[in-house]
């Protein structure tokens, strides 16, 4: 038990002089994180209108397809990623395996299911006559998947929060696709496995703080703007 | 005189069967128009094929003697529609309001002064900054009817906007919209199941069954000359008698019926089967023996049911041949009516309508 205590008051001096090594890797993960969010945001929405609101053979199959996709193991992402970036491999050629980009491209692939999913519930969930109703106002195809998507607001944050919540959190692609390279593609959590490993557990335990303190902030940020929309 | 909306020979079919089959149908300009039917008759599947939110199998559909093409996005801004439910925006009451307007890309002067004009008409200014959500039923309907007139359609269709009122709130908002309508000319088309929303708003009514039109007519010419059975039923004539024709005078007939005979006028062929229809109104119902006064009918009868209808009720009698009668509760306790009084029945041969098949 001292060494828990001894972990977290070493890790509260850690944060208290702004470490620059926590605080880069810090900066970092939020940066590849939001990135990722915000990439997977475009196409988890874009899939799930098209989902939700198409009528194309094979739709029912390509959402149960979506919904397995929510739960996709961050390792089998890392893999295939890995292999698809590999030296050798379709994308080898443009040299991403171990730079943040590859980092990236692996936490989009893990949350744009998870926000698709939601967006096709979210969408399905607003009443059958609506889009016709906005239609009949006088709106474009354009203007009326916008405003379903306004309508929509809500569950589509829920999305936001699903989606960052599930990239920050993973370890396995992350180590995977960028190494866990010191200065170029450390990342919280990947430094928590390794600074773990070697017993440095006041280093460990203050990443886990930090990872901790983000997720709860965002989320908490976003469940603020979610309740105090909510319907009475 | 062109009709300002006219099909012709539109179909639609769905999962392999056709739900809308109609012949011809015209709405003319500043007319209101039910289609009334059944659940399931088509009512709102034509709503839509005419708003074009549906788009037909075939046929045609002219808006001002021009075809409509096959994205008509230009006659969708023309029209509008509203639905059962009010489908409003998770957002403050004028901003509904103003959300078709904005679609139509109206400046913002000429988009307050419509929606204050829309306001006013359906009593919801004072709502104009509440939540959407936060309004109740009766508001919520209001609200979108405000949204859509905000738009000056040039046809308005409506898909039984009171259905989900109760009716208080539903007896008000019928009162404001007819005055509306009224006063505005909109022309207007209307699908709802109840006869009496029909008959207060309606100039013409168009009778569906299985996504066909099986009679169209002055709204007082459908209720008074049914042309089936099904529609007779329908508009709520619920005594139907099958007979033959026995004699006939000038202007009149007589047709026997479960042994007794009934006067109505009109001419027809002796010897010939005919239908009768007569309204529950239209019957008096008198204690025995009972002054006919100008009546031409007059049968005795007694008792065989009795069901309470709202604010009065159907007496079901058997004089030969089953008739029903609406009484108010006042005219049941007076005339002491139970299950197998005596009672005469009386009505004037004016109320006996020949139904065509």
């Amino acid at each position: 038990m001292e060494l828990f205590w001894e972990g977290i008051r070493k890790a509260f001096e850690l944060l208290r002089t702004l470490d620059p090594e926590v605080l880069g890797i810090t900066l970092f993960t939020l940066k590849v994180s939001l990135l990722a969010t915000l990439a997977s945001l475009v196409l988890g929405i874009g899939t799930g209108t098209a989902l939700a609101l198409g009528r194309f053979p094979g739709r029912r199959l390509a959402i149960s397809l979506v919904n397995t996709g929510m739960g996709l193991p961050p390792v089998v992402v890392g893999l295939f990623v890995t292999i698809l970036l590999w030296r050798n491999g379709p994308l080898g050629a443009l040299q991403l395996l171990y730079t943040p980009s590859a980092i990236i491209l692996a936490q989009t692939v893990i949350a744009t299911p998870i926000i698709a999913g939601i967006s096709v519930a979210a969408l399905q969930q607003l009443p059958p006559d609506l889009a016709l109703q906005i239609l009949s106002l006088g709106a474009s195809r354009t203007q009326m998947l916008w405003l379903l998507l306004k309508e929509a607001r809500l569950p589509l944050l829920a999305a936001v929060m699903a989606g960052f919540g599930g990239v920050i959190s993973e370890v396995g692609a992350s180590l995977m696709v960028g190494g866990n390279l010191k200065g170029s593609t450390r990342v919280l959590t990947t430094a928590t496995v390794m600074e773990t490993g070697k017993g440095n557990f006041d280093m460990a335990i203050a990443l886990s703080l930090i990872l901790l303190a983000l997720t709860f902030s965002v989320n908490a940020a976003l469940t603020h703007i979610q309740q105090r929309e909510r319907p009475r | 005189m062109t009709a300002l909306l006219d099909v012709e020979g539109l179909t639609l079919d769905r999962a392999g069967t056709r739900v809308l089959d109609i012949g011809a149908l015209a709405v003319e300009a500043g007319a209101v128009l039910a289609l009334i039917g059944p659940n399931g008759s088509g009512k709102t599947t034509l709503l839509k094929t005419l708003a074009s939110l549906l788009a037909p199998a075939s046929g045609r559909i002219r808006f001002r003697g021009e075809p409509l093409g096959p994205r008509p996005d230009g006659y969708r801004r023309r029209v509008t529609m509203v639905f059962q439910a009010p489908l409003l925006f998770d957002a403050s009451v004028r901003s509904n309001l103003e959300s078709g307007l904005r679609l139509h890309g109206l400046p913002a002067p000429e988009r307050a002064a419509r929606v204050g004009e829309a306001a006013a008409r359906f009593g919801v200014e004072h709502l104009l900054d509440r939540s959407a959500r936060n309004l109740s039923g009766g508001e919520a309907q209001r609200t979108s009817l405000a949204r859509a007139f905000a738009l000056r359609p040039e046809i308005l269709f409506l898909d039984e906007p009171f259905a989900a009122l109760d009716p208080p709130t539903r007896e008000a908002l019928l009162d404001d919209l007819a005055r509306i309508l009224k006063e505005t000319r909109t022309t207007t088309v209307l699908a709802t199941h109840d006869q009496m929303e029909a008959l207060r708003l309606a100039d013409r009514i168009a009778v569906l069954r299985q996504g066909r039109i099986v009679q169209e007519g002055p709204a007082q010419e459908v209720f008074n000359a049914p042309a089936d059975a099904f529609v007779a039923e329908f508009v709520g004539m619920e005594t139907i008698l099958a007979g033959r024709v026995a004699a006939t005078a000038p202007g009149e007939f007589q047709v026997a019926a479960g042994g007794r005979l009934l006067v109505a006028m009109g001419g027809a062929e002796p010897g010939a089967e005919v239908r009768l229809g007569i309204r529950p109104e239209h019957v008096t119902l008198l204690r025995p023996p009972g002054d006919p006064g100008s009546a031409r009918n007059h049968f005795p009868g007694t008792v065989t049911r009795i069901v309470p209808r709202g604010p009065f009720f159907k007496v079901e009698l058997d004089c030969g041949f089953p008739l029903a009668a609406y009484v108010t509760a006042v005219s049941l306790e007076e005339l002491g009516l139970a299950l197998g009084s005596p009672v005469v029945a009386s009505f004037k041969a004016t109320a006996v309508h020949v139904l065509r098949t």
